[in-house]
């Protein structure tokens, strides 16, 4: 590691007036220790917000929850309110990462952490994430962890979040706190920025801005949730390709269904147009087919992601099977406060 | 100046903000039961808990733990007097160069409780129940990898000492 100043904050103020070019706030530190040990990060100044009061709390607001900050992925995945309300959360969290790493990453850090493009991770490679400008090594290397959607022609990385994409499925926001302490909230989906022409810019924070919360809306009580992961070994490995399913049902027709998609885009991808394919429909295979042929692109941006076209056709397929109840297991939300989808 | 407790034992230490707590442990106060393996977080060998709940040793820097609480593979039984799960490690040869030994037992001991406190793991059935079979353990223990590929008799071992503490 590059030498840096060590600095813990006393409040998000704090925090905030120490922020600038050459600092990085640390929290649970799991991928950014990685990153300052290969010199990819090379942080002057570390600020640590690890032991900012309350921010571990996940709290009620309104019908849903408010998810401090600091809150640990192992405290979000196991809270009973969790398990019962947004299953698919629970289930997308434990997808990802190890016990270990659970238990020291915290909620806005794994928003917040950076691509496994094998590129960006290597600095004897170009990439324009990493040095804006240096060209993208990933367009003539190994497509198997790129991306599918949202690239351009200078950054072809994924975000490798599954939390993110059980959020996504959820519609939760992100609230951002401001130098000024004003605070804002941004629908998860929208804190990400499409690589375009600067894929070093990840996220639409401002300079100085800290992510404070994730905010859950109420509960869908009786959706079925489920979410599937398709990886190179059985635990302990990036996705793929993921999906994250919430489905209303009745009868055999689908309600109203929300679905997003990990390990295919630079943040959890979603198209409003599949799920309303699926609305309205019957929970059957010729569906899941019309769906399936309204998400997936007709080309890859690289040769070798092509593979993730048919595979992402198949497990949003094996999705939809359980999460409609045709096959396998599913969780249902459970609440006494609040019926059918919102 | 970062104080730890480890083992039950205060520190205080003057270090370098680019310590990791395994460095601290390993080269600061001679504790080299936790090992280094990948540095990355990758392979689990630096397993240790702090507070109870286990982490890669090798992503903490120190100075985030001042205060803290520490155990490591020296904290648990002794070579005169095993623990549960040491004795089940011997017991069923749930290793073959012994090199991620201590973090496997640091990381079950872990387990155990996770269990106890109902947290369930991706391949959980049903999120409300958490059960200690075989594929239970063998997801918990994912974090650890052992490259002579000791895993049947490691997750032996774990059964195993499930049932002596139960």
């Amino acid at each position: 590691m590059r030498p840096f100043e060590y600095e813990r904050a006393g409040s998000l103020a704090d925090a905030s007036g120490m922020m600038g070019d050459a600092a990085s706030i640390i929290a649970g530190g799991t991928n950014l220790m990685d990153l300052m040990k290969i010199q990819v990060m090379t942080p002057s100044r570390v600020i640590d917000i690890s032991r900012l009061p309350d921010m571990d709390r996940i709290e009620t607001h309104g019908d849903g929850l408010r998810i401090g900050a600091l809150v640990t992925n192992t405290a979000l995945a196991t809270d009973p309110r969790i398990r019962a309300g947004w299953p698919v959360l629970s289930r997308a969290i434990l997808a990802g990462a190890s016990a270990q790493i659970r238990n020291k990453a915290t909620t806005g850090g794994n928003l917040l952490q950076r691509t496994r493009c094998p590129y960006f991770y290597d600095t004897a490679m170009n990439c324009n994430k990493r040095v804006p400008g240096t060209g993208c090594s990933a367009k003539g290397g190994s497509g198997r962890m790129l991306a599918l959607f949202g690239t351009s022609e200078d950054c072809l990385a994924a975000h490798p979040s599954d939390m993110a994409v059980g959020l996504a499925a959820l519609g939760a926001e992100v609230e951002i706190r401001a130098p000024s302490g004003d605070l804002r909230t941004l629908p998860v989906t929208q804190l990400y920025a499409l690589p375009g022409n600067r894929p070093d810019i990840e996220t639409h924070l401002n300079e100085g801005e800290i992510i404070t919360a994730v905010i859950l809306p109420a509960p869908r009580a009786g959706t079925q949730q489920t979410y599937r992961k398709v990886r190179d070994r059985a635990s302990y490995a990036f996705a793929l390709v993921s999906v994250a399913a919430v489905v209303a049902m009745d009868g055999d027709t689908i309600a109203e269904a929300s679905l997003a998609f990990g390990g295919v885009a630079p943040r959890p991808w979603t198209d409003a147009s599949v799920n309303a394919v699926l609305a309205g429909a019957k929970a059957e295979n010729a569906t899941f087919e019309r769906a399936a042929a309204q998400l997936v692109p007709d080309a890859a941006p690289h040769e070798e992601t092509d593979f993730k076209r048919p595979l992402l056709r198949r497990t949003l397929i094996a999705t939809l099977r359980e999460a409609t109840g045709l096959a396998g297991r599913v969780d249902t939300a459970r609440t006494a406060s609040a019926g059918g989808m919102q | 100046m970062t104080k730890l407790t480890v083992n039950g034992q205060s520190h205080t230490l003057e270090l370098d903000p680019r310590t990791t707590l395994l460095d601290a442990l390993r080269d600061h106060l001679d504790l080299t039961g936790s090992k280094k393996g990948c540095d990355h977080g990758q392979c689990g060998a630096c397993t240790v808990l702090v507070n109870g709940t286990r982490v890669n040793s090798c992503l903490c820097l120190a100075a985030m733990h001042d205060g803290d609480e520490i155990t490591t593979i020296e904290g648990l039984g002794s070579p005169e007097s095993l623990n549960a799960l040491q004795a089940a490690f011997v017991e069923k040869d749930g290793y073959q160069c012994g090199y991620c030994t201590p973090g496997q037992i640091m990381s079950a001991t872990a387990l155990f409780e996770e269990l106890k406190a109902g947290q369930p793991s991706y391949v959980s059935e049903d999120l409300d129940r958490a059960e200690m079979t075989d594929a239970e353990i063998a997801e918990r223990m994912s974090g650890n990898l052992c490259r002579c590929s000791a895993y049947p008799l490691i997750r032996e071992a774990i059964a195993m000492a499930a049932e002596v503490k139960s």
